[in-house]
């Protein structure tokens, strides 16, 4: 593979390399199936709450059921939670990837990036 | 009845309003780039606005408050997985999307697979799945519309308001459109917030409003509580529950899970409620797959986190953008409650009349006690709605119109074509989509809205879905691979869906066959539950059979999809394109 001469050397990990690809996806995959799980549990969860607990999820509380409760309003900030935690997570994790790579962004890449910036009108 | 002049004040200022900013919006935006994408930078703030403002349909805003009202709490399914679909979205897709930068759906297509051949078949699916979509759109603003101007046809609703987008959207292309949209999404949040606080305030609220519900859940049929019609203007009236008309569902089927909507089937076919319970339990699980993996593969949201100027931003877009959905997803239901007990006349109505304009109706009841804030109310709901079927059809039309002029004009027919003729393309295509949008609406009228919307998720879940979430995280996918299993998928739930439509229009009997059959019926009408593990496993044996054609720079695209976006990798992986060729 070609690399362009503007490159910082030496890299403590070639990030062409299969082993760097290996890990990234599967640490990145890893954690989004994790939250994906969690989020899971709780959405095929409750059918089956429903399905065998009739009685418990059908208890008054607030006047709501338990379950129309669970569903109508107690679902959004779980959904909120989980998402914030990926996201935490997710960003630590490309910081650490960055690191790992010892290839912090030279001027080349900042100056692309920029450009890509620049090249639509400004923001409103 | 007469025309309500607040109502029409209130609903004209929005439709004002908005064409106005179209218009402010379309003098700013000059660039062909501009036209598709924003300029791709538009802040996260305004961003996630936008996507929710884009979100929010007229089936959030008015079909999920109609299906709670006649189908209780099996509807609660719909808001919420319309909201987790969005981390569906976050966890898998909208990182890698954003990091592999493209224009639209059908560049990722060609991107990752290097064939042209399947740009033009993701561009059909893009139009094909939008087009599903904006049925349910007109059909609100058709409802909304004769509810507004008593007398006035349904189809003179979805022309009147399709003309009007049609309109928005070929002068100000996809940034005038952010703006709008932005500005809709809390046109939508207030409209459907302040007037069911004040509602609760004086009818009870939400949590008491169930209670009722349930108190007399024992009793036979109907009515269950007889009461004093038109009473409203006593104190203790708050309590009181009107009758419930023949059609109606029981409170007891109303009020918990496996109701009316997820037992029509096994009903049909005359099974006890016993026997009935596992096919609810089916019917739920495909409902879930197929509303969250939908989200996560519908295309007018998709092309949105292009307009992010990096992975990260598009990441905190997507957490602000469940913030928000998430929010205004509390209210609609509460809608649907507290018209059960105060506005039971509307189960006896169909199409335009029936329990999909509660919404918009519900607040009058005030005008009995606090005149004319009733109708103040009501303006706004109706404010609310045009705002709701406004801005996600724009953003149907420009994703499709985006698909049209950028893809097949722009790539097929006239890659040599300049930045002028492109624009004049974009507006030409919007013209066309918006007049075929029109003509569809017109026919719909019967469909429940918030139902067409499931379907178009179902078939977005079963096409979109597993090619985004696979090319992404399997590198072993090939050309053929994907396409198979995005057609297959696609189309076996489209043709699955649409038996269950016609014959539900009554355009062919099958009457008989679901009645024997309510297992088979259940798959139609929710495919997504077989749909999604089929094109996921043609994809898989599909790409393993011609595993000689994966692209030989697989692992460069897949560096460019999941490495952060700081490496560089992207820059580098174009100049390898551009020496390439």
């Amino acid at each position: 593979m070609l690399l362009g001469s503007s490159m910082p050397v030496p890299e403590k990990l070639d990030i062409h390399s299969e082993s760097f690809l290996r890990s990234l996806m599967r640490r990145q995959f890893r954690l989004s199936l994790v939250c994906a799980a969690a989020f899971m549990a709780g959405l095929f969860g409750l059918p089956l709450a429903n399905y065998f607990l009739p009685d418990l999820m059908g208890a008054r509380v607030f006047g709501f059921t338990l379950t129309w409760l669970i569903l109508g309003i107690g679902f959004f900030p779980l959904v909120w939670v989980i998402a914030w935690l990926f996201i935490r997570q997710s960003m630590a994790l490309e910081e650490q990837e960055v690191a790992r790579t010892g290839r912090r962004s030279g001027p080349a890449e900042l100056a692309g990036i920029e450009a890509d910036r620049r090249s639509g009108a400004g923001r409103f | 009845m007469r025309i309500d002049l607040y109502i029409l004040a209130f609903s004209g200022v929005t439709v004002m309003a908005t064409i106005w900013l179209g218009f402010w919006a379309a003098r700013k935006s000059k660039t062909a780039h501009d036209f598709f994408v924003a300029g791709r930078a538009v802040s996260v703030g305004w961003n996630a606005s936008a996507i929710s403002g884009e979100y929010l349909s007229a089936a959030s805003f008015m079909g999920i408050a109609g299906m709670v009202m006649s189908v209780g709490y099996d509807a609660l399914w719909y808001p919420v997985c319309y909201a987790c679909g969005y981390l569906f979205l976050l966890l898998f897709i909208a990182g890698p999307l954003r990091r592999f930068g493209a224009y639209t759906i059908p560049d990722f297509a060609e991107g990752r697979y290097d064939s042209p051949i399947f740009r033009k078949i993701a561009v059909v699916f893009v139009l094909f799945i939008g087009f599903f979509y904006t049925l349910p759109q007109m059909k609100g603003a058709g409802t909304t519309l004769a509810y507004i101007i008593p007398g006035l046809p349904y189809w003179a609703g979805v022309v009147l308001v399709g003309a009007v987008i049609t309109l928005n959207v070929a002068l100000g292309g996809m940034k005038g459109i952010t703006l709008v949209q932005a500005f809709q999404y809390w046109a939508k949040m207030f409209a459907i917030s302040a007037p069911i606080l004040v509602l609760m305030a004086v009818y009870g609220h939400y949590g008491h409003q169930l209670r009722q519900a349930g108190s007399m859940s024992s009793g036979p049929m109907l009515p269950e509580v007889r009461s004093v019609q038109g009473a409203a203007g006593s104190e203790t009236v708050v309590t009181v529950r009107r009758a419930l008309p023949e059609k109606a569902p029981t409170d007891d089927a109303w009020l918990n899970p496996f109701g009316p909507l997820t037992t029509k089937a096994a009903k049909a076919a005359k099974l006890s409620p016993e026997q009935a319970k596992p096919y609810s339990l089916l019917y739920t699980y495909s409902l879930i797959i197929a509303l969250v993996c939908g989200t996560a593969g519908l295309p007018h949201i998709l092309v949105r986190f292009y307009t992010n100027p990096d992975g990260a931003a598009a990441k905190r877009t997507t957490m602000w953008v469940m913030i928000l959905i998430g929010t205004f997803y509390a209210f609609p239901p509460i809608f649907g409650v507290l018209g059960r007990s105060l506005l039971p006349e509307l189960y006896a109505g169909v199409g335009a009349k029936g329990t999909d304009k509660i919404v918009l109706e519900l607040p009058r009841l005030l005008n009995d006690r606090f005149a004319p804030l009733g109708s103040v109310l009501s303006g706004i709901t109706c404010a609310g709605a045009f705002a709701a079927f406004m801005s996600t059809f724009s953003g149907l039309l420009v994703s499709m119109t985006g698909a049209l002029a950028h893809d097949v004009y722009g790539r097929m027919l006239r890659p040599q074509a300049t930045a002028e003729q492109r624009m004049r393309m974009f507006r030409w295509c919007a013209v066309l989509l918006g007049g075929l949008s029109i003509i569809g609406g017109m026919q719909v009228e019967p469909l429940q809205i918030n139902f067409m919307v499931g379907q178009a998720f179902a078939i977005a879940a079963a096409s979109y879905f597993p090619l985004l979430f696979m090319s992404t995280w399997w590198r072993g996918m090939t050309m053929k691979g994907a396409a198979v299993g995005m057609l297959a998928g696609g189309c076996l739930a489209l043709a699955a869906i649409s038996l269950t439509s016609f014959s539900d229009l009554k355009w062919v009997d099958l009457g008989i066959f679901w009645a024997a059959h309510p297992f088979l019926r259940i798959l139609c009408e929710q495919p997504a539950i077989w749909a999604v593990p089929l094109a996921i496993s043609l994809m898989v044996v599909v790409s393993l059979l011609t595993n000689a054609e994966v692209p030989l720079d697989v692992r460069m695209k897949m560096l460019v999809l999941h490495a952060p976006e700081r490496l560089g990798l992207k820059q580098e992986y174009i100049q390898e394109h551009q020496q390439a060729r």
